[in-house]
């Protein structure tokens, strides 16, 4: 008689994945709470979901690994990097609900399915970033798209979220198929889902076959799709757009950690062996999203519209790193994502601040004189705005510069030259946007309604950008630690 | 003698029926829906024929989750589409253009 080993999980094999553990049982407390207190209690949803998140930053820094370690029979990775991004992501979700809190409450939106829908969002990028087997990534992409699907719907009396919401979910699943239909190819090349197999297979005879360049073509097209890279960033102007401004500060911050980690396990550390199939990818999409991105973001008034476009530029410069194919571009384009959602972050924040009772101040025009009205986050706003585009001594610079030399260290030199052309052409609308806050007629002359914790926090994202700008050191040694 | 080619041609021509479907559909976003599922469940065929003649059993596993990660996908699309029929007493593909581009 055949004894068949029965695998028995060790409980330590759960600690790594704690704080994904805690993050989901916190966003079920959540809901549960949203459900018993009594009506005029549910502002404490709000409170929970930040201690959720600051309970979860708790953990991850007990639990980190100071080497890389898999578990969970391969389907969980905890190293370094994972730690970092958590953290990084617990931080900008935090300063999110932040942000929107005021927003949401006028517009009567604060409700705990709103932190719900945020926190199984986080736990989608955590999975993500953790992710150590095809299985576990596509499970931590469907866990963030879901939800934020349903984040833009969220606004049920506004026809136009939901117009966004139809197009995301559509062209979202679309992207999810084309994905799984890639990884499908890929299982029956190698015959199997684990990134560390896979890296051995794809090293080993495997790596030119027809077989895993179809399959990997169609991985990188879910890529880009999560990226918003050019020819699949269409549903990216519309979502932003159209999604409550709140909604569009989430979108557009967090979830670019997600989509860089999930650049890095599969393509770096799953399909490394075939770097030169995708890197040749990876160049056209980073050309056709600088070109576009940057060309189209000039014809916008919308604001939200407009960073919309300038997302898929600086997608393109994050693909740029990644393209790079060795240590020094994954660190590039580490840095560029974690300071680019920093700007994002910030310059959303700024809408949110300016926002009223009926009044969106999402078009370009609404920041007309800004200077006189409130000189402060004016200023704030300029040093979002120059960092996006590059003008030193912000972040930004530093950023476009190590993605660049990265680039050029691989023998790429027109596409660096392309490049610094197009950040050329992108400074043209931030300056615009400048131009309108200090050398304008400000149309109305209302008073702020933000509070004190919202102000604070914005005018340290703002300065935020010039610190790092001014000391990048200390960032750009982390990334080079974390993936060295 | 059914070969592996022949589940992976079964499995291409259903996923290529369920893209033509959603990019020639100017109708309704019902049908938009059926398409989503549909590519999904040529996926399925594609890893049960893999898992199948590699002998291995991942690739089945796989499809579970894919199984309960289409219902999941299922229930928000259908909700999003009740959001957007409240708003605009209509599911015409064509009539999503409230935003250019």
């Amino acid at each position: 008689m055949i004894e068949h080993a029965v695998p028995v999980l060790a409980s330590s094999e759960l600690v790594p994945a704690a704080a994904e553990i805690f993050i989901a049982a916190a966003a079920c407390v959540v809901l549960l709470a949203e459900v018993f207190l009594p009506e005029r209690r549910r502002g404490w949803t709000f409170v929970l979901a930040m201690l959720a998140l600051a309970g979860a930053t708790w953990v991850t820094s007990l639990v980190a690994m100071p080497e890389r370690t898999v578990v969970l029979y391969g389907q969980f990775v905890a190293d370094p990097l994972a730690t970092v991004l958590k953290l990084f992501t617990y931080g900008i979700a935090a300063v999110s609900l932040l942000y929107s809190r005021d927003y949401l409450r006028r517009r009567g939106l604060l409700r705990g399915e709103y932190c719900v829908l945020t926190l199984f969002a986080v736990l989608g990028i955590q999975v993500i970033i953790s992710a150590g087997s095809l299985l576990t990534l596509y499970l931590g992409i469907e866990i963030l798209a879901l939800s934020l699907y349903a984040l833009v719907a969220f606004d049920r009396d506004n026809g136009v979220a939901a117009e966004a919401a139809m197009k995301y979910f559509v062209l979202g699943a679309i992207a999810s198929g084309t994905l799984l239909y890639g990884i499908s190819i890929v299982y029956g090349v190698t015959g199997s889902f684990d990134l560390g197999v896979l890296a051995v297979v794809v090293q080993g005879e495997a790596a030119g076959g027809i077989g895993l360049l179809l399959g990997l073509a169609l991985i990188v097209v879910g890529v880009a799709f999560k990226f918003g890279a050019v020819p699949f960033h269409m549903w990216l102007p519309d979502v932003y757009h159209g999604s409550p401004t709140a909604v569009t500060l989430f979108i557009g911050s967090a979830p670019k950690i997600a989509s860089f980690a999930l650049a890095i396990r599969v393509l770096a550390e799953g399909l490394g062996g075939a770097v030169d199939a995708w890197q040749d990818m990876l160049v056209v999409l980073a050309v056709l999203s600088l070109a576009i991105g940057n060309v189209v973001a000039i014809a916008q008034t919308n604001l939200k519209r407009m960073l919309a476009y300038s997302t898929i530029s600086h997608v393109g410069f994050i693909l740029l790193g990644i393209l790079a194919g060795n240590a020094a571009g994954y660190q590039a384009a580490m840095f560029y994502t974690l300071t680019y959602v920093i700007l994002a972050v910030g310059a959303f924040g700024v809408i949110l601040l300016l926002s009223r009772q009926g009044f969106e101040s999402d078009e370009l025009d609404d920041f007309r004189g800004l200077n006189q009205t409130s000189p402060w986050y004016a200023f704030v706003m300029l040093l979002l705005m120059f960092g996006m585009a590059g003008v030193p001594p912000i972040v930004g610079f530093w950023a476009k510069l190590q993605v660049i030399k990265a680039v050029i260290d691989i023998g790429l030199v027109w596409l660096a030259a392309f490049a610094v052309l197009m950040s050329v052409i992108g400074a043209f609308y931030y300056l615009r946007v400048v131009k309108n806050m200090y050398f304008e007629e400000p149309a109305s002359r209302e008073p702020l309604q933000a509070g004190g914790a919202f102000r604070l926090v914005l005018s340290l994202n703002g300065l935020a950008a010039l610190a790092l700008g001014l000391f990048p050191g200390l960032l750009l040694a982390l990334c080079a630690q974390v993936l060295g | 003698m059914i070969t592996l080619a022949h589940y992976l041609t079964l499995a291409g021509v259903l996923f290529a029926i369920a893209v033509a479907g959603i990019f020639l559909n100017r109708r309704n976003v019902i049908v938009l829906l059926m398409c989503i599922e549909l590519m999904l469940l040529a996926v399925n065929f594609n890893f049960v024929a893999f898992s199948r003649f590699l002998g291995l059993l991942d690739g089945q596993v796989f499809v579970f989750f894919i199984l309960t990660v289409a219902a999941a996908e299922a229930a928000i699309g259908l909700a999003i589409l009740v959001v957007l029929f409240r708003q605009r007493r209509s599911i015409n593909v064509e009539d999503l253009d409230a935003m250019k581009g």
